[in-house]
């Protein structure tokens, strides 16, 4: 690739970004090629060695807080008449309420789906509960009450308990897991709709 | 080595490549490569943070018909590496002591 090829694509993909920004990083790479290049490497090669430019803008928007992007992203490009500050102002009550539910919502659905995470962790510890009294209620039928036939049943019971628990404590494991690396996923995400739509 | 120790060392790293002399970029991650490796968007990421923490300053020089910046420690990055030196210290008395554990373990 040409030094000029990977600048234009590093400004495209970095697009929904503060101008000043932009021109910072693209000096910057510039830069780091150009010195290579002064050292008798091929541009070809320095290109190659600053690395690839699509897993750069990706580190890149990660690194970049989500609300410098979206500050980006509504800063209008010119400056608000008189009027349309009025009419924003006016229409507050509308927009805002609609904005903040909107945000709500998001939230509150968040919050369900770590719910059910929570409910399926209570289901793994009652589980293990009842094994642990299932061991003490058949010490206590073979002990105290004589009654070998129901302490039996009682370790059956407890022994169901404790493989049940160990099957569900990897499912809640697993689950606790995918939603982690889902929240990352939805957050790059959002920030990508913010430079994309820019593009 | 561990991330998130070799995160803290990057700082103190770039910091020693600038401590001599003013350096540039390129000259930063050659002068590092013996010892740690360092890409160039991680290198950016830590010279904006020790900029704005006052621990460095950049000037734009012009190089060979182009523009370079360079960047220059300044007394709080100085400090820095001094404060890290002290640090040290006390990292190799816990490097001693876990260490010990080992030793013992194989008797």
């Amino acid at each position: 690739m040409k030094k000029s090829e990977f600048l234009e694509r590093l400004r495209k993909g970095l697009s929904g970004l503060p101008r000043e920004d932009i021109d910072e990083r693209v000096n910057f790479y510039s830069e780091m090629i150009d010195d290579r290049m002064e050292e008798g490497i091929s541009e070809e090669e320095a290109v190659a060695e600053v690395g690839d430019v699509d897993a750069i803008i990706s580190q890149i928007v990660t690194d970049t807080p989500i609300v410098k992007l979206a500050k980006e992203r509504i800063k209008p490009k010119r400056k608000l008449e008189t009027w349309e500050i009025t009419l924003l102002i006016i229409g507050s009550p509308i927009w805002l309420s609609v904005l903040i539910a909107a945000f709500s919502v998001v939230i509150s659905l968040y919050a369900s789906v770590w719910a059910v995470i929570i409910s399926l962790w209570a289901v793994f510890a009652a589980a293990v509960g009842t094994s642990l009294c299932g061991i003490l209620l058949c010490v206590k039928q073979f002990e105290v009450d004589g009654n070998t036939l129901g302490g039996i049943a009682m370790i059956g019971a407890s022994l169901i308990c404790v493989g049940l628990s160990i099957f569900i404590f990897f499912g809640c494991e697993a689950a606790t897991r995918g939603l982690v690396i889902l929240t990352k996923k939805f957050f790059i995400g959002i920030k990508r709709i913010f430079i994309k739509e820019e593009m | 080595m561990d991330i998130q120790l070799k995160r803290g060392l990057l700082d103190i790293c770039v910091l020693a490549a600038i401590k001599d002399e003013d350096s540039y970029g390129y000259k930063i991650i050659k002068d590092m490569k013996p010892y740690i490796e360092l890409s160039e968007s991680t290198l950016y990421t830590i010279l904006k943070r020790l900029e704005s923490a006052n621990m460095l300053t950049v000037r734009t020089a012009e190089h060979g018909g182009r523009l370079r910046k360079y960047y220059r420690i300044t007394k709080d990055g100085v400090k820095r590496i001094e404060e890290f030196k002290e640090d040290w210290k006390e990292i190799v008395s816990i490097y001693r002591f876990v260490t010990k554990e080992d030793g013992d373990e194989k008797k």
